[in-house]
């Protein structure tokens, strides 16, 4: 790396005047980030200036909302980052059901948890898969596709899709969990573990991969509060954020386990937060599995026709990305005034300006790689 | 000096790892379905396009288009008719039609429906190179199907016949699933009714922003 | 095979024999060149659990027959404003060498297209110039992803070029023969007559042999030191402008490199043509040699990530030099002492 103050000036490291190239990274990629555009301004291999374009799958969801019933809306939280659909599916009628007061069965909050976290340990496998890809690896890819469909085929046996699940209603979830899915569920916790292992002595103990990730992007605490990064960005960085703990919803305070908090705050700290964050999903679901009550699975007497009393309703969840939150504006009719939808990504992107300043090429993609972006979920 | 060499020797110790959980995988079998040769079962759950359900008594539609489904869409996509038969109580469907270019798969519509009168199916081979394939005709799909079962009300309404049972995708691929049997059915269905293809757009055309 | 080949010797005259051995190198480069694409294909769909290439003949097997007639049958593309002479001359720049250092190698006991006492000066004559290649295609491309790889090609091999000089160096102190047909006479009889073995003059053979393998994944640009064609960062790097029979040349030049490196690992470190057991020496111990050490590349790429290329750099300026220079003084005290 050179120094920032190096790079403000018009003369290079060895003396003559720097001529600076701009060259743009994507908005198609070879690598499965999405339609990003990074005009890089480099001088050489370092990069005087990463300048992030997005936009390119600017979809119009919140002004979707402002047109749909809420019922009606539901579709679209699993669009908006499909990889962790449940989870923001979650964000929206949780925000719903604050805001009516609605009551969801034990039950059904326990078949939230469980197949949340199974979401978030699907979209930290692409994630995994795609970093490697990014770096060079493309066996890892394979593997960790293979255990997804695991995932993808259980929760394919509830819900009947297998990206954009539109599983949760507002007042619980759609139908019930059966046997099958509790044994599948059970069989792949248990054949998860030992391919975490495996992942572990393949990848994360690899030498190249070390070189390539330790000490390389450092994002300091400071800079996480100044964008309003979260997730395991933040987490990376020594600043023990989880809106599970903070900001308690559903079921998690009454499962045991673990926020992993690394301080380093390079890539390498990312990259063991997200792994550690499938152990950890591995007890939840297990645990959750374990104390599953019986009971319906649907609130009763939720109104056909929901209409929220005007106000100003939030609600957050803890999404494999970071913090989502959905914040609805009601004027007392069918349809919300205002949908807000805060998506991590955004946030994270943000910081990728100020953090790659004078890194050279191949490390400031490793350091997106580590932010874990997904094109859509910061267009919305 | 003793540093770097211990750092040496477990990265190339790591690197040997690595190498032999590979070779490991390698003669492990290979895990992918070869699609066009085999196929798998779709779940229980699977969620396709929509389809009428048959009442196993009198052999015709549950539907008696009260429009909850087409009210439930999203994507307004779904465009129902009924009218009274003579002597009947309730209306009965005569017109349903799903533009399936415009379906999210959401499933908002068999929610809404209170009669179970719509249900999921199970096709997924619904590759054409035709636009009108995708604007489907339910309701003339539940009175082939009928004609063709003999006019008899069959109780099982598994006619059909791609539920993934491991055969190849049927004929060609410009055929609409669904009315694979009858190998003129596409023909009946594209070109004897154009003018109900673009019946849809005229429903349609009431202004989208609010649900009705 | 080696009774064919004394016949051939024995009864044809020179330039005859000459033009046989001429054409059948060309034959060998290019099948292999076609099947190690089927090789590679075939292999990494096997590390990562799935089938491969299989509905164009049995198994895939004219996968690389259909490849072919693909890429011929793409318009040769020349973008405006490049070097037309530069930008048509470096892939054949980058295939000749190949075709001309394969003249020396040793495929059995007379089978070599030319013995030269300095076979081994050749090769590495001969081996600098895809670097030259690469270069040129790089840069008369005139595309900022094609310039920014030939860049780095050019500093990584120059940097590999060192380390395995030094070894080779090393061994021809340790043979003291550049004939390569010698080198392998001289590791007869069972496996533990084979260079890499003979610690008694190089205590560190084994090392020598990873030295020499690194550098030889290194200077033909395969991962885990592909910086050339990094796909994430760079789309394809040198060859971006490339369209058809163009990146096919490249492409097989690539692979016929990656031939000639496992080749010539086998003569000087694993015995050439011997056989392990000591008897019914012949080709048939070479290729199976050769084409496992080939199917070691292909495990090695598709198992690690790749480096960054100042970790490349580093790895070679900081590592690999210091070992080989070790290792040459240590082979010089060693013959010095016990001589």
């Amino acid at each position: 790396m050179i120094a920032k103050e190096q790079l403000k000036t018009e003369i290079s490291a060895d003396g003559a005047p720097r001529e600076t190239f701009v060259i743009n990274l994507g908005p198609q990629h070879p690598a499965t980030h999405g339609v990003l555009r990074v005009k890089m301004t480099m001088d050489g291999e370092y990069i005087v200036r990463a300048e992030p374009v997005c936009g390119y799958i600017h979809r119009m969801q919140e002004k979707m909302g402002e047109n749909r019933t809420y019922a009606q809306f539901l579709p679209n939280t699993s669009r908006i980052d499909y990889l962790s659909a449940m989870t923001y599916t979650h964000g929206f009628v949780g925000a719903v059901e604050r805001a009516a007061k609605l009551q969801v069965p034990p039950r059904a909050e326990y078949i939230r948890v469980i197949t949340s976290e199974m979401n978030r340990i699907s979209s930290h496998l692409v994630w995994w898969g795609a970093f490697l890809l990014d770096l060079g690896g493309f066996t890892p890819l394979l593997y960790a596709f293979d255990d997804r469909e695991k995932i993808l085929d259980l929760l394919e046996g509830i819900t009947g899709s297998r990206l954009t699940y539109s599983y949760f209603r507002i007042g619980g979830v759609y139908n019930d969990i059966d046997d099958t899915f509790i044994q599948g569920t059970r069989a792949f916790v248990a054949q998860m573990r030992p391919r975490l292992k495996m992942y572990r002595s393949l990848v994360t103990d690899n030498i190249i991969l070390r070189k390539r990730l330790v000490e390389i992007g450092p994002i300091s605490k400071e800079m996480c509060r100044k964008y309003g990064a979260t997730g395991p960005v933040i987490r990376g960085s020594g600043v023990p954020y989880d809106v599970r703990r903070v900001e308690p919803y559903s079921a998690y305070s009454e499962f045991d386990f673990v926020i992993p908090v690394l301080d380093a705050g390079d890539s390498m700290a990312r990259y063991l937060v997200r792994m550690e964050e499938m152990v950890q999903s591995l007890r939840i679901i297990e645990q959750a599995l374990d104390k599953l009550p019986g009971g319906p699975v649907m609130a009763e007497k939720i109104p056909r026709v929901l209409k929220l009393p005007a106000g100003d309703y939030c609600y957050a969840v803890e999404a494999a990305r970071g913090r989502f939150a959905v914040r609805i504006v009601s004027d007392n009719k069918e349809i919300p005034y205002r949908v807000k939808l805060r998506t991590p990504s955004l946030s994270n992107l943000s910081l990728f300006e100020e953090a790659s300043e004078g890194m050279l090429l191949p490390d400031a993609l490793a350091l997106m790689g580590s932010l874990d972006l997904v094109i859509p979920d910061i267009d919305r | 000096m003793k540093n770097s060499l211990k750092e040496i020797a477990t990265g190339f110790n790591s690197l040997l790892t690595g190498m032999r959980i590979t070779l490991g995988q390698f003669f492990k079998p290979s895990v992918t379905v070869q699609y066009p040769h085999e196929s798998l079962k779709m779940p229980e759950r699977f969620r396709g396009h929509i389809e009428l359900v048959r009442d196993p008594e009198t052999g015709k539609a549950l539907c008696f288009a009260c429009k909850l489904c087409e009210r439930a869409c999203p994507s307004d996509c779904i465009t129902v008719d009924g009218a009274k038969l003579d002597g009947a109580k309730k209306k009965s469907v005569t017109h349903y039609m799903l533009d399936f270019t415009k379906c999210s798969l959401c499933g908002s519509c068999v929610e809404a429906c209170r009669d179970g009168a719509i249900r999921y199916s199970h096709e997924y081979n619904l590759a054409s190179t035709n636009k009108e394939d995708y604007i489907m005709d339910l309701f003339k799909r539940l009175e082939t199907e009928r004609i063709e079962a003999g006019g008899v009300a069959q109780a099982a309404p598994s006619a059909n016949p791609v539920v993934g049972q491991g055969t190849p995708p049927a004929g060609s691929p410009g055929v609409p699933p669904g009315a694979a049997p009858a190998a003129d059915a596409p023909g009946k269905t594209c070109a004897a009714e154009p003018p109900k293809a673009e019946q849809p757009s005229a429903p349609n055309s009431q202004p989208s922003a609010a649900p009705k | 095979m080696t009774s064919i080949s004394n016949g051939i010797s024995a009864l044809w005259p020179e330039p005859l024999r000459l033009v046989l051995f001429v054409v059948g190198i060309m034959s060998f480069v290019g099948l292999n060149a076609a099947y190690l694409v089927w090789v590679e294909r075939k292999g990494a769909a096997r590390f990562q659990r799935r089938p491969g290439p299989t509905e164009v003949g049995w198994a895939g097997l004219l996968q690389p027959i259909a490849d072919a007639a693909k890429l011929m049958s793409k318009q040769l593309i020349v973008p405006a404003g490049v070097d037309r002479t530069l930008f048509r001359v470096a892939p054949l720049l980058m295939m000749s060498p190949v075709l001309m250092s394969l003249a020396v190698i040793p495929f059995g006991e007379h089978l070599a297209a030319r013995n030269i006492n300095v076979g081994l000066l050749m090769i590495f004559a001969f081996g600098s110039i895809n670097v030259m290649a690469i270069m040129l295609g790089g840069w008369s491309s005139r595309n900022k992803y094609a310039i920014i790889s030939a860049a780095r090609v050019v500093s990584q091999n120059v940097a590999y070029e060192i380390p395995m000089l030094l070894v080779v160096i090393t061994m021809i102190m340790v043979t003291g023969t550049m004939n390569l047909n010698e080198i392998v006479v001289q590791q007869a009889g069972a496996f533990w007559h084979w260079n890499i073995f003979r610690v008694w003059i190089n205590p560190l053979m084994p090392v020598t042999f990873l030295i020499f393998y690194t550098c030889m994944l290194a200077e033909t640009n395969r991962a885990p030191f592909d910086m050339a064609e990094a796909e994430s960062e760079l789309v394809a790097g040198a060859y971006t402008e490339y369209s058809g029979m163009g990146f096919g040349v490249f492409f097989m030049a690539e692979y016929s490199n990656i031939l000639l490196g496992c080749a010539l690992a086998t003569v000087l470190f694993l015995g050439g043509w011997q056989s392990p057991f000591g008897i019914l020496s012949g080709a048939f111990w070479f290729l199976v040699k050769m084409y496992f050490l080939i199917f070691s590349v292909v495990w090695i790429r598709w198992t690690f990530p790749r480096t960054q290329f100042y970790g490349l750099l580093n790895l070679s300026w900081k590592i690999l030099i210091p070992v080989s220079l070790f290792t040459l003084i240590l082979t010089s005290a060693m013959l010095k002492l016990f001589r």
